[in-house]
């Protein structure tokens, strides 16, 4: 009769007694990746339902139809042809403009939205006070962003200049379906109804705007058959389309995405905390050996001893992942109001069971696969044990073809890669995750053989007693080097890459914000307005600092082939070229010289080279991202379509642009003959030097010209930093998170050897060591230890900086040495700490008590 | 029936190895209550986790109860150790997390008993302890903890019992009535009790005493304690009846020992 299951769990939950806090303390190590997951896991699934519920509501209709140019007569029939067929529609004109306060004066760039009747179709925009936004058709009035009436000083009630038009203020925009609160800080939202559009005198020529219809399919036909009917007219009159479904999918992959990448942050604390287990549970398994030895003496057999310990690990590994799920459900909630912002959809917050158990199961898989592997060594304490106290040590000594071992070793290796992949989206992906962890690992079980190797080869007899001893201690037998290296050496690496790749996103921005000499444009200045606008500027004793033309085209050829011959799909030339980039219309510009902003990566830049016969003499420079996209080779003929006329340009140099600098950038340059006798308009920059005078020359420019449009820079850059810093934030948290891991993980690591340095402590004070000895041979050695994790955890820290840069954010990656030396000492002084904090029990034990013990 | 025949266990030392126990040979009747003494290094543990399965021998066989325990896995000895030997060693080894009554459950729970917590607590009763069931080994005295380790020890009704110095760390008294309380249980129960110890005093009360030097056995005699009805014999294989009501329950009388080897061989 063997002993029952519920016996031995009985047996079980009796013997983990005094253990079960410090199985729980190494348990918590995966608490926090399990928080991670699951709180991602939830709030990407919230954002996506609630995408799902409202998709109709955040299009406005079933089909979207959008142009940048105003709607042509061709246009204009389909939208007839589909009012004829019983679908309804409704339109709107966006664009930005300047918003005035002909009371204080004040002027911002807003965004303007002429709405008709009916926009839109689904979903409510809400004011407050409430029914305002329905009252825009009836008088001139207006609803905006709450944000505005601050910078402009105004409340409701008052009137605001758009143009030429008046409004009066009839209240603020509550909530906007589709519109991420965040994209009033670019340009507050001016709602007016389209019938008052005339009278602002805004969208001359030139101005950008952007037209859009909503589209409600007839009752009886589906938006996707209806779409499928208008398509190849809609294509022809070069009016974009986007459905409902279109819409959601692209929302929700945004989010996906960056539900991917947290989740692979997540996971890899996971996985920390999975080495924080290992070292834990080996710790405990030290401890533990006694009463094996026991149990073995009284009957147990190995597999008995094996189940009583998993059940204990298993049970503290579940409740060490339900704290996790519990901390995660709990950011889960508090998400919205940090992201809110951020997102184009009121999320609902709910409970996602799927994320939870989801959490659950990974975190309690994690525990026990990590915890499994030491704990297979009890299989090999021999009852001997019992009867002799100098263990042998050779007890736990592992052979080399153990099969359950390599099993839990497989085991542990598929289930990473598997985890890695599921979280990654591909198992390529996923191989490449789990061989840079091992890649990780496996330098720093180098770094740590090494120190120990070192240790052992520099002691010299002459060194101080104390530094002796604790040089010694990294090389002795049972030394705990590569456990404290490992764990430090892991999270130092976890902790640097995060700060790394924020450093690196932010300086994205940094960088363009330190480019940007002006601090006011202007655009939308027609021709005939220049010399109005230089003499605004002489009057405050500015000057322009850059005048830009811009010129706006299509492509019309390249080389042999016209516009239709290379959209047709049975063309093979079409393949290499992307639909986007043929169709889409440019803003262009022509100037002699490069900028500072850009860099000449292929060809030669203007008038280097003559044309050869038969070849034009215009030339063209193109971004070199388009150029690839467009499938155009230097010496390639590119034709253009500028406002009707046809231009044949040679595309003679690529340049690589920098697009975060506040500076007209454009895709294709040209050189100045080519165009500059085209219609084209302006792009004014001036270095304003105060707060006062920007506002003067800006209320100055839209009081004469009101088409144009001004851009306090200093403004933009604030909202910029403003987003930054949020985004920083965010980034931080997740370091400062990992950081947190790093901590039970650390105290996991250091807790293997504590009992027999405890017992080593004690036994020199009974030989007369000092306090301040002792003290300092534990800070010989963990300053050691935590000297070389945390800086080889530095140096893989820029190896991985690196990839997620290179591979995720596809941008070039900068390393900062300062801040990542600074997060290695830090991690350096909590290693010192917690080997000290180890230190103090060994006065505060008295040497007989620790000597009857043993 | 406890039976060893030529054992033999070397360990590896350097390139040769180093021989602990040289061909010891002898056999122990159900019932009996033996001693086996010697001085550190003696190669008295040794033997004792020979006998008990916890070790192999690099040469000879044990029989327990006509089991040969060579012939089984680590796992088999686990379960026959369950099944028919009890252990007491010196430092107790109560299991530091368990009550006292849990402690003397876990044998019978290894082993699927049902009636467990019956039988602990008229264990523990007995040993004295019925008042103490629920504390834990550090809440116990060392008198208090080797009578839950001698309860624990008869918990599964055990064909033999091994005390490896079972009084070591105990006071002079406090050994005494242990050692009272083995005898008597040896008597009650009819197992047969193998002690371990370099204490001559306690050597003496068993009924028979093998005394070890260098790994070899140097005598093998029948004690002042040895029922009357029973012969004793150098040389081993001779049976000493146990379970005789009222046999050795005094203290030995010092100078009575019918020994063969050198006396000058105590602890």
């Amino acid at each position: 009769m063997a002993a029952t299951l519920g016996q031995l769990s009985r047996l079980a939950w009796r013997e983990s007694r005094t253990a079960r806090r410090r199985l729980l303390l190494y348990m918590s190590s995966i608490s926090l990746g399990v928080a991670a997951l699951v709180a991602i896991d939830s709030f990407a699934s919230n954002v996506t339902r609630s995408i799902r519920e409202q998709s109709r509501a955040l299009l406005g209709g079933d089909i979207s139809l959008n142009s940048n140019a105003k709607w042509t007569v061709q246009q204009d029939s389909i939208f007839g042809a589909l009012t004829a067929k019983g679908a309804t529609l409704a339109k709107q004109v966006q664009f930005a403009s300047m918003a005035t306060s002909p009371g204080s004066q004040a002027t911002r760039l807003a965004q303007v939205r002429a709405v008709g009747r009916g926009f839109p179709i689904y979903g409510e925009i809400t004011t407050s006070p409430p029914g305002q936004y329905e009252r825009i058709h009836d008088a001139p009035i207006a609803v905006v962003d709450e944000q505005l009436l601050q910078v402009l000083n105004v409340k409701v009630g008052d009137t605001l200049a758009v143009g030429q038009g008046r409004f009066q203020i009839a209240g603020t925009l509550a909530d906007v379906p589709g519109d991420p609160g965040l994209s009033s800080i670019v340009g507050p939202r001016v709602y007016i109804g389209d019938e008052f559009l005339n009278t602002t005198g805004l969208l001359v020529f030139g101005s950008r705007a952007q037209f859009e219809v909503l589209v409600k399919a007839p009752p009886g036909i589906a938006p996707a058959v209806l779409l499928i009917q208008y398509n190849k007219k809609l294509e022809e009159a070069r009016v974009r389309t986007r459905t409902v479904a279109e819409n959601e999918r692209n929302l929700t992959s945004a989010i996906g995405q960056l539900g991917d990448f947290l989740g692979i942050v997540g996971l890899v604390a996971l996985l920390l905390g999975g080495v924080g287990v290992a070292s834990g549970v080996n710790a405990f398994v030290a401890r533990k050996m006694d009463t094996v030895a026991v149990l073995r003496c009284l009957g147990a057999t190995s597999p008995q001893v094996l189940f009583i310990y998993v059940v204990q690990s298993v049970a503290m590994g579940l409740v060490g992942s339900g704290i996790g799920v519990l901390i995660g459900v709990v950011t889960q909630f508090a998400l919205p109001q940090v992201l809110g912002d951020f997102l184009p959809v009121n999320v609902r917050v709910a409970l996602e069971p799927r994320a939870i158990l989801t959490g659950l199961a990974i975190g309690s898989w994690v525990a026990l696969i990590f915890s499994l592997r030491p704990l297979l060594a009890l299989r090999t304490v021999s009852p001997l044990q019992a009867l002799r106290r100098d263990a042998d040590p050779t007890v736990l000594r592992v052979k080399l073809a153990d099969w359950p071992r390599l099993t839990v070793d497989v085991a542990m290796i598929v289930s990473v890669v598997w985890l890695a992949a599921a979280r990654a989206g591909s198992y390529e992906r996923g191989f490449a995750l789990a061989a840079g962890i091992a890649v990780a690992l496996l330098v720093l079980a180098a770094s740590a053989a090494s120190l120990s190797w070192l240790a052992r080869k520099l002691l010299r007899q002459g060194w101080p007693y104390v530094m002796r001893q604790g040089v010694a201690n990294l090389y002795r037998p049972a030394n705990q080097t590569r456990a404290v290296v490992l764990s430090l050496g892991f999270g130092a690496f976890l902790v640097t890459t995060l700060f790394l790749v924020q450093a690196n996103l932010l300086k994205q921005f940094d960088g363009a914000r330190a480019a940007s000499r002006a601090n006011l444009l202007l655009f939308d200045v027609q021709d005939d307005q220049a010399p109005g606008i230089d003499s605004i500027l002489a009057a405050h004793q500015q000057v322009a600092l850059q005048r830009t033309p811009i010129v706006t085209m299509r492509i019309a050829g390249i080389n042999q082939w016209n516009m239709t011959q290379m959209l047709d799909p049975a063309n093979p030339d079409s393949v290499m070229r992307a639909t986007w980039a043929l169709r889409r219309e440019y803003r262009s510009s022509y100037r002699a010289k490069m900028l500072d902003g850009e860099k000449l990566v292929a060809g030669q830049w203007f008038g280097r080279r003559a044309a050869r016969d038969g070849e034009p003499q215009a030339e063209v420079s193109l971004d070199k991202e388009l150029a690839k996209d467009l499938g155009v080779k230097l010496g390639d003929i590119m034709t253009w379509d500028v406002q009707g006329l046809k231009i044949k340009t040679r595309v003679t140099s690529f340049r690589e642009v920098n697009w975060a600098r506040f500076e007209p950038n454009f895709f294709a340059v040209f050189s100045p003959d080519a165009i500059d006798k085209a219609p084209k308009t302006f792009v004014v920059l001036a270095s304003v030097p105060d707060a006062k005078t920007v506002m003067q020359v800006q209320r100055d420019v839209v009081g004469r010209f009101s088409n144009v449009s001004a851009i306090d820079l200093t403004l933009v850059q604030r909202t910029v930093s403003g987003i930054v810093d949020k985004v920083a934030l965010a980034v931080r948290f997740l370091a400062v998170f990992a950081l947190a891991i790093g901590i039970p993980v650390l105290i996991s690591a250091v807790a293997a050897t504590r009992r027999a340095r405890l017992r080593e402590g004690v036994l020199l004070k009974v030989l007369g060591a000092t306090q301040a000895q002792i003290s300092r041979i534990l800070l010989a050695e963990y300053a050691l230890l935590g000297v070389l994790g945390a800086l080889t955890g530095m140096v893989l820290s820029f190896g991985g900086a690196w990839a997620v840069m290179t591979f995720v954010f596809k941008v070039e990656v900068a390393l900062a040495a300062g801040p990542a030396l600074a997060i290695a000492g830090l991690m350096l002084a909590i290693t010192i700490g917690i080997g000290l904090l180890g230190g103090r029990d060994v006065f505060r034990e008295t040497p007989m008590a620790a000597l009857r013990e043993a | 029936m406890l039976v060893a025949r030529s054992l033999t266990k070397e360990y590896p030392s350097g390139t040769s190895s180093l021989a602990v126990l040289k061909d010891v040979s002898f056999s122990v009747p159900q019932g009996a209550f033996l001693s086996i003494v010697g001085p550190s290094g003696s190669g008295k543990t040794t033997l004792l986790g020979l006998l008990a399965g916890l070790d192999t021998a690099t040469r000879g066989t044990i029989e327990l109860d006509g089991t040969d325990l060579g012939q089984l896995s680590e796992d088999q000895r686990a379960q026959l150790r369950g099944e028919k030997v009890g252990f007491i060693f010196q430092s107790f080894q109560l299991i530091p997390t368990l009550t006292a009554m849990e402690n003397v459950q876990v044998p019978l729970e290894l082993r699927g008993d049902r009636d467990a917590e019956e039988r602990a607590r008229a264990l523990l009763e007995r040993v004295g302890l019925g008042h103490r069931l629920d504390h834990f080994p550090t809440q116990l005295s060392g008198g208090e903890q080797q009578r839950v380790a001698i309860a624990r020890a008869f918990s599964n009704r055990p064909r033999i019992l091994f005390a490896d110095e079972p009084t070591g760390n105990l006071d002079v008294t406090t050994g005494a009535t242990i050692v009272a309380l083995l005898e008597e249980l040896n008597r009650e129960s009819g197992s047969t009790v193998v002690i371990v110890t370099h204490d001559l005093a306690l050597a003496q009360r068993a009924h028979r005493m093998i005394r070890l030097r260098d790994g070899v056995v140097v005598e093998d005699v029948a004690t002042a304690s040895a029922p009357v009805t029973g012969g004793a014999a150098a040389g081993g294989g001779v049976s000493a009846p146990g379970a005789q009501p009222g046999a050795a329950v005094t203290t030995p009388l010092p100078g009575t020992t019918a020994t063969a080897g050198a006396p000058g061989a105590s602890a």
